[in-house]
């Protein structure tokens, strides 16, 4: 290489180590972060595994003192609270993701609403729960169930609103022409024809909206509260698994602290489950109705 | 079905301009010009009428419209119930509420001066650590990463977002905090001591515990979306700055980050709202005492954990409209962040040709 000078060679070996100085930087940045999520998946498995039990999803918790009980009440009551949850939050989610998708394409109203939606969706889950415990538990007296269905399913409907627009953005334009073009009016194309093509996305991001909040405390604190009982009353105080969760970690017992593990890995195992299982069903349905 | 819909078509020709009595299939071809070149066909009209089907249409959209709306009804609404309900709290302290120290709910003195500082304390340290290890992530997933291991490692980091803010805030209690008692703390105060942000005893909770896990909270975020804007920078740019001769990572400079940076800010933006507002696992670690001291080992108190912690046991008006005005102040914080952070990532991700540069 005798168009190279001296300085030249130099430059190019301390460009050339530079590159591989951050590309190193990069992989131990990539193992950095990959650290903390094994610990923390190893930690809940070994911990959690090792106090399961069948008495935790039959028993109700024990009184301080005593060993055993268990989180069944819990469990229940977070179904009852997401099932409310998405009871409202899904349809209205999706009604506003038809509009964007459907009518409000390119109009002013619509990209505010978008926006509004990205906004919403980065509000803190505390303030959720104050904003509802002072419009519904401030009106009724008392904490319920209902209060915290309200507050997670205004989580639920900006995550569920710009999913359902960006799928039904995929949906091909020729497809609903076609709908139209034979006299399917734009309520029945938008319904039998965009929704159900986009369906399994719409149904996965249900999904993700389901799995977000089915994890939150910060806005049940105030709303549903908890409950150390069985209760099926909608409009009394109800016990959820995050919520108890919690109760248990921040306590001064051993007992307690165990049964935290148990039920963190038992969250997280219901939730990844029932997205799994709604997904293998979602992605069945499609298939037989699709072609 | 189809019958019917034949038979009016034929009756709805007879009107049109036909010179010749033609035949049915005649007919059809005189129609489809008909119906492309005018809207006001007589078989749209007839379609669009039938069956009160223009009816069906706009209540669909009503419907649909004013679900859409509902998300400016909720915004609104939370702003409006904080305000009333905090109006007591603003109309004694004004804002003077954001500039003192004091918090005592038997006097009833209150100022969210501690709160601020622990939130923007804990918040910046976490930016501070999850930033370069978030870009290197993404660095690595889009520019470097074998393509077998691309898919494992980006679902193992989108894992991290899965999982509960309380199981994160558990895992800190029992794993994290020993940790920095015992190992992380000691070090730190040895080797950094003189700078004067590790002084005082070192109980593990803190500041400094409550900046790591709202970290390893944050990286998923931040580190995915700089993804999206690093992979919608068009490969032509990769190669151009390739051709010139220079090495790899001299092309992930000069040709991926400098044309997404504004997208990067906006991704950091993202999680610094997401940072403010989180509230389980902080609260579960940074000791909860309203304390302003320039130690990151000393406990603190956030906006978010001051709400958990004391909202269901405030007794007195006052110390509740106080704690409603915190959560006001936390709401239009994160508004602002998140509007500036949306509308940056968009400007980049929507229909970026990449500049140049």
């Amino acid at each position: 290489m005798d168009f190279e000078s001296k300085s030249m060679r130099r430059n190019r070996a301390t460009r050339s180590a530079t590159n591989y100085f951050v590309s190193g930087l990069c992989i131990l940045a990539t193992i950095l972060v990959i650290l903390p999520l094994l610990a923390i998946l190893f930690y809940l498995i070994y911990k959690g595994a090792s106090s399961l039990n069948l008495a935790f999803f039959t028993h109700v918790p024990a009184p301080v003192g005593e060993t055993g009980g268990g989180m069944a009440n819990s469990i229940v009551g977070s179904g009852i609270i997401l099932f409310l949850a998405s009871l409202m939050g899904i349809p209205i989610g999706i009604a506003a993701g038809v509009y964007l998708a459907e009518f409000g394409r390119g109009k002013t109203l619509a990209n505010a609403v978008r926006f509004t939606a990205d906004v919403l969706n980065g509000v803190p889950s505390i303030v959720m729960g104050i904003s509802i415990y002072s419009l519904i538990v401030v009106q009724q007296k008392h904490f319920s169930a209902l209060a915290g269905g309200v507050a997670l399913a205004v989580m639920m409907v900006p995550t569920i609103t710009r999913t359902t627009e960006e799928m039904l953005a995929t949906v091909p334009h020729a497809i609903r022409e076609a709908a139209l073009g034979l006299g399917v009016p734009k309520w029945r194309t938008a319904i039998s024809v965009s929704l159900r093509t986009a369906s399994p996305g719409i149904i996965t991001g249900c999904m993700l909206a389901f799995a977000r909040v089915a994890g939150e405390t910060a806005p049940l604190l105030f709303t549903a509260f908890g409950n150390q009982f069985w209760s099926f009353n909608l409009s009394q105080p109800i016990a959820a698994l995050p919520l108890q969760i919690y109760v248990y970690a921040i306590s001064p017992y051993d007992e307690w602290h165990r049964l935290a593990w148990a039920g963190s890995l038992v969250l997280i195992v219901l939730i990844m489950v029932s997205v799994t299982l709604v997904r293998i069903f979602a992605n069945r349905g499609a298939l037989k109705g699709g072609s | 079905m189809s019958s019917t819909r034949m038979t009016p078509e034929r009756e709805t020709s007879s009107p049109l301009p036909v010179p010749t009595p033609v035949s049915p299939p005649a007919a059809f071809a005189d129609m489809a010009p008909a119906v492309a070149s005018t809207t006001l066909s007589p078989i749209r009209d007839y379609l669009s009428k039938r069956g009160s089907g223009r009816l069906a249409d706009d209540s669909f959209a009503a419907v649909m419209l004013i679900c859409a709306c509902s998300i400016f009804a909720i915004v609104l609404f939370i702003f409006g119930i904080l305000i009333m309900h905090s109006r007591l709290s603003l109309a004694q302290f004004g804002w003077k509420f954001f500039t003192t120290q004091a918090w005592d709910p038997v006097s009833g003195d209150f100022g969210a001066l501690p709160f601020i500082y622990g939130t923007l304390a804990t918040s910046l340290l976490a930016l501070c650590m999850a930033v370069p290890l978030a870009l290197g992530v993404a660095i690595f997933l889009t520019e470097l990463c074998p393509r077998p291991l691309r898919a494992p490692i980006s679902f193992l980091t989108e894992l991290l977002a899965a999982i509960p803010s309380v199981v994160y805030g558990l895992w800190a209690v029992f794993v994290l905090v020993p940790l920095m008692r015992d190992v992380i703390g000691p070090f730190l105060s040895k080797t950094l001591g003189w700078t004067g942000f590790f002084d005082g005893p070192n109980f593990g909770v803190g500041l400094l515990t409550a900046s790591m896990i709202l970290a390893i909270m944050i990286l998923p975020i931040i580190s995915s979306l700089t993804r999206d804007i690093m992979t919608a920078v068009p490969n032509s740019q990769r190669e151009a700055v390739l051709a010139l001769g220079a090495t790899r990572w001299e092309m992930i400079r000069v040709g991926v980050l400098r044309n997404s940076r504004i997208g990067i800010v906006g991704a950091v933006m993202l999680g610094l709202g997401r940072a403010l507002g989180e509230t389980m696992a902080v609260t579960m670690v940074i000791g909860n005492h309203p304390d302003i001291s320039k130690s990151l080992f000393a406990p603190g108190y956030t906006l978010a954990s001051v709400i958990a912690n004391e909202f269901s046991e405030a007794t007195g008006d006052l110390y509740l409209s106080a704690l409603i005005e915190i959560g006001l102040a936390l709401f239009l914080v994160t508004i602002v962040v998140n509007a500036i952070a949306r509308l940056m990532v968009w400007a980049v991700t929507r229909n970026a040709p990449a500049r140049v540069i």
